[in-house]
């Protein structure tokens, strides 16, 4: 009986204690991107995703923000924007080469700038 | 000790639940609040709109993922969700070159069948569900061709549904997702949950979730209740039709706070005329009265990440039927006059709790309890039933993500437990025996379910269950979906389960106790564990293909899916050997359900829709007396059309709404009466016979409207309803074969009047 108390505390413990690391495992981010679809969408979120450590990803259209959940000990903000930009989607510090943007299907090409 | 009761309760708080909510803001392109934009889950007819100060609140549920925000002269949002966050929208006015062309809002379809689920699931909204006549569940499905409404006897009025050609004990039917029709219920639970408590319907086509159990075998069927947080202060339905059956229904609600709301719900129906159309000298429909009562609350604290549910029910229903003459309290059980009274009484807690993780809104943990106690006494002529049951429900689920969002899972645990209490009475023609059959069901389980979905155009639930019960034993549960997008607008679903469960035979079948039959349960071998028999088994697999594609610029929707069900056991009820005789035992041979489904949905206008649907159903079962004959009373070739048409909305809500229904019904195979006298014969098979239904609603403005309808309007009876009509304590009675209405043409009328 006594173990099963210890355990649970130290799971309680473990949940309550985390916030205070230095790494943020649900760190949120909004990162503007520009992008112009629905298969802008797919494929923004499609890189986002494709960085281990991103845990939630969304962009909208509207707005052009992607919203993001990552897990800082395992990436950063920087590695999402550069693997969206490897896409062909530039975002707030990186942009994309012109030849990725180029890549991109013609009714994708956003206006740059 | 203390200290252990404390982390357990500090344990179950965190918690948390399925019916989770998300809300959000929406903003004008000045920042300032957009009240009354319109606010829904794309494919779903889950919505609702903004308040004053452009907030909104609607339910969240983790299969949803695109959120579509309008407002007339706002270029339309969609939002992709992926977790419950709150959502603050800026919509941007539409250019004036796009307003002239711009096709105002969408109106959702009443009846939506979704490109991103990976279920076969279609959702009814409250919209659909105001097709019907009336007035509880049961009827709600008439314009829905998934489901399939038959009549169970001729005594008492009582529908059946029927998914994939299987009828409703195979199915798992979920009221929140706590299973609710069960057990005793099995019968006439879908006539004690009014329909205007009902905000929308799910069907799930083949195998369903592990999530609520092992037991559904053809489907899945969830209801949605009215929420407390988005419902309205005050609704009034009252009805009446020609059969002389009234119904009022009342809705108040009240925001207690900003965190509490409440609802009470008051349904009362009666019959109150005896009605003998086809002059057999039985009641075409029971006498009868229902009173049903319901106070929910709802608990929202969106910042803190807690939802909470409370429901409390009573439900009391009386039903006479029988001879004309009968008088219960001169003739129960003498020969004076043949009749049945059923009368049930029904009480249910249930409570939900859950929790949403502020820093991980993909994680949630969430519990639901349910009590539920169920007590039917009836009489059909000399044979009695009576049947209480007790039941406790537990689900413990635990959401969260592997590494990301595209990769969710669930896992949990729960607890069944059911106490049964029956006593059968069936007079038989030489002496008669009364049995006490009392038995206690327990079983505890664990499950888990992964989701993967690529945001594009796969997806695949992978699910499995373990449980241990004291009389099906210890046993796994696999069940799985796919969902695949190939090309533009096209859907390929594939699905595959197992499910087993106890037949609660004589609550199944309580349409036998009015007839003459004997019951006799043929054991197999020493084995069986529930009224000497052993548990029915089966498989599910099924595949399914939707196509939309545009025909003169409008939508068209073709469907076509193939399910199967092969039960490796069974509980057969035979109606072959003879027709004094029901049997029941375990099968020996094969065993299984074959159904297809074509259906073609076209949208002529943005307010004029056609639906039809073919369905072919196959259904065959080895017989002991008989050999492989077709399942009785089940057509084998189905056609369904129905059509609706809504005008504009004009100005303050005023509004005309038409539809019509048209089902055909082809010949269906009839239980065994060769060996009766001639005029108590029915033959082999029934004739084919359609049936017209059509319904007008006018909306005088957005506070009050008037419906008017008729149903069987070609007047289509069941020639001989009642065997052995005119002796019926004789051999040769049997009010249980029924494969048409009883009660010819009938048209009703109702008002609804809503306060906002």
């Amino acid at each position: 009986m006594k173990k099963l108390v210890l355990v649970m505390l130290i799971m309680l413990a473990g949940i309550t204690t985390q916030a205070q690391e230095k790494k943020n495992k649900n760190a949120k981010y909004d990162i503007e991107v520009k992008g112009n679809c629905d298969q802008c969408k797919k494929r923004i979120e499609k890189a986002a995703y494709s960085v281990k450590g991103v845990k939630s990803a969304a962009w909208s259209e509207e707005n052009g923000n992607l919203h993001l959940i990552v897990d800082e000990s395992k990436c950063s903000v920087s590695d999402v924007r550069a693997a969206v930009a490897k896409a062909g989607h530039d975002t707030d510090k990186v942009k994309a080469d012109d030849k990725d943007y180029e890549n991109l299907h013609s009714c994708c090409q956003y206006t740059r700038g | 000790m203390h200290k252990l009761f404390l982390i357990a309760f500090l344990l179950c708080a965190t918690l948390l639940q399925a019916q989770e909510t998300i809300s959000g803001k929406v903003l004008d392109e000045q920042n300032q609040p957009l009240p009354g934009a319109s606010v829904y889950w794309k494919d779903t007819s889950v919505s609702t709109s903004s308040g004053n100060d452009g907030t909104f609140t609607i339910p969240y549920n983790p299969q949803n993922m695109y959120l579509v925000i309008s407002y007339i002269g706002y270029v339309t949002d969609t939002v992709h969700v992926h977790t419950p966050q709150f959502i603050s929208r800026k919509l941007t006015p539409q250019k004036s070159s796009d307003l002239t062309e711009v096709v105002v809002d969408k109106t959702r379809k009443s009846l939506e069948r979704s490109q991103l689920k990976t279920a076969n699931v279609t959702t009814m909204g409250s919209k659909e569900l105001l097709k019907a006549a009336c007035c509880n569940i049961a009827e709600s499905f008439e314009t829905n061709p998934s489901i399939d409404v038959n009549f169970t006897d001729a005594l008492t009025g009582t529908k059946q549904i029927k998914m994939l050609g299987l009828t409703s004990p195979y199915l798992l039917i979920a009221e929140e997702n706590i299973p609710a029709i069960r057990g005793a219920s099995q019968a006439y639970g879908l006539s004690f949950v009014p329909g205007t408590w009902v905000e929308s319907i799910q069907i799930t086509k083949g195998a369903g979730p592990v999530v609520n159990g092992y037991e559904s075998i053809s489907g899945q069927i969830n209801y949605e209740l009215l929420k407390p947080m988005n419902d309205i202060p005050f609704f009034l339905n009252a009805y009446g039709d020609t059969g002389s059956r009234f119904e009022l229904n009342t809705h108040f609600n009240k925001k207690v706070s900003d965190k509490w709301s409440s609802s009470l719900f008051l349904h009362g129906n009666a019959r109150v005329a005896k009605n003998d159309m086809n002059n057999d000298g039985f009641l075409d429909n029971p006498l009868g009265k229902q009173f049903n009562i319901m106070n929910r609350w709802q608990y929202a604290d969106a910042e803190k990440g807690w939802v909470s549910f409370l429901n409390f029910r009573y439900m009391r229903d009386e039903k006479q039927g029988g001879q004309l003459d009968f008088d219960p309290d001169r003739d129960k059980f003498t020969t004076n006059n043949w009749g049945s009274e059923i009368n049930t009484d029904k009480a249910d807690v249930s409570a939900k709790l859950g929790y949403v993780f502020p820093d991980m809104p993909y994680q949630s943990i969430g519990l639901q309890t349910a009590f539920n106690w169920h007590k039917q006494e009836s009489y059909f002529g000399f044979n009695q039933y009576n049947i209480q049951q007790k039941s406790l429900y537990s689900n413990l689920i635990f959401n969260s993500i592997i590494s990301n969002t595209l990769n969710k899972f669930a896992t949990g645990i729960n607890f069944t437990y059911d106490d049964y209490n029956e006593y059968v009475y069936v007079n038989q023609l030489n002496g008669f025996n009364g049995d006490r059959y009392d038995r206690i069901d327990n079983s505890a389980g664990a499950f888990f379910e992964y989701t993967y979905d690529n945001a594009n155009n796969f997806s695949v639930v992978l699910g499995g269950r373990f449980d241990v019960h004291n009389r099906l034993g210890a046993f796994v549960t696999p069940r799985l979906h796919m969902r695949y997008n190939p090309w533009k607008s096209a859907t390929i679903r594939a699905s595959a389960g197992r499910g087993k469960r106890a037949a609660n035979i004589f609550a199944e079948n309580q349409a036998l106790f009015g007839s003459s039959r004997v019951f006799q349960v043929l054991p197999q071998g020493a084995g069986g564990k529930v009224y000497g028999l052993n548990p029915e088994i089966a498989w599910n697999y099924g595949v399914s293909f939707v196509q939309n594609f545009p025909v003169f610029g409008k939508n068209a929707e073709f469907v076509v899916d193939f399910y199967r069900t092969d039960f490796s056991n069974q509980v057969v009820v035979d109606l072959y050997a003879s027709p004094q005789q029901a049997l029941f035992y375990n099968l020996n041979g094969k065993s299984y359900a074959n159904s297809l489904q074509v259906e073609l949905n076209y949208e002529i206008t943005r307010h004029f829709n056609i639906r039809t649907a073919y369905k072919y159903y196959d259904i065959k079962t080895n017989y002991v007396t008989a050999g492989a004959q077709e399942r009785p009373l089940q057509a084998k070739n189905r056609f369904f059309a129905n059509v609706a048409y809504e005008t504009h909305v004009h100005e303050g809500g005023k509004q005309w709404k038409f539809d019509v229904t048209y089902n055909w019904m082809g010949k269906q195979r009839l239980p065994n009466t060769a060996t009766n006298p001639v005029e108590d014969r029915m033959g082999n098979y029934s004739p084919s016979f359609s049936l017209f239904n059509a319904q007008v609603t006018r909306s005088f403005s957005s506070v009050f409207e008037m419906y008017a309808g008729a149903e069987n309007i070609g007047n289509y009876r069941q020639k001989k309803a009642i065997l052995g009509a005119d002796d019926p304590f004789g051999a040769y009675f049997d009010s249980s074969i029924v494969y048409a209405p009883i009660f010819g043409q009938m048209y009703y009328m109702g008002l609804r009047f809503k306060v906002k």
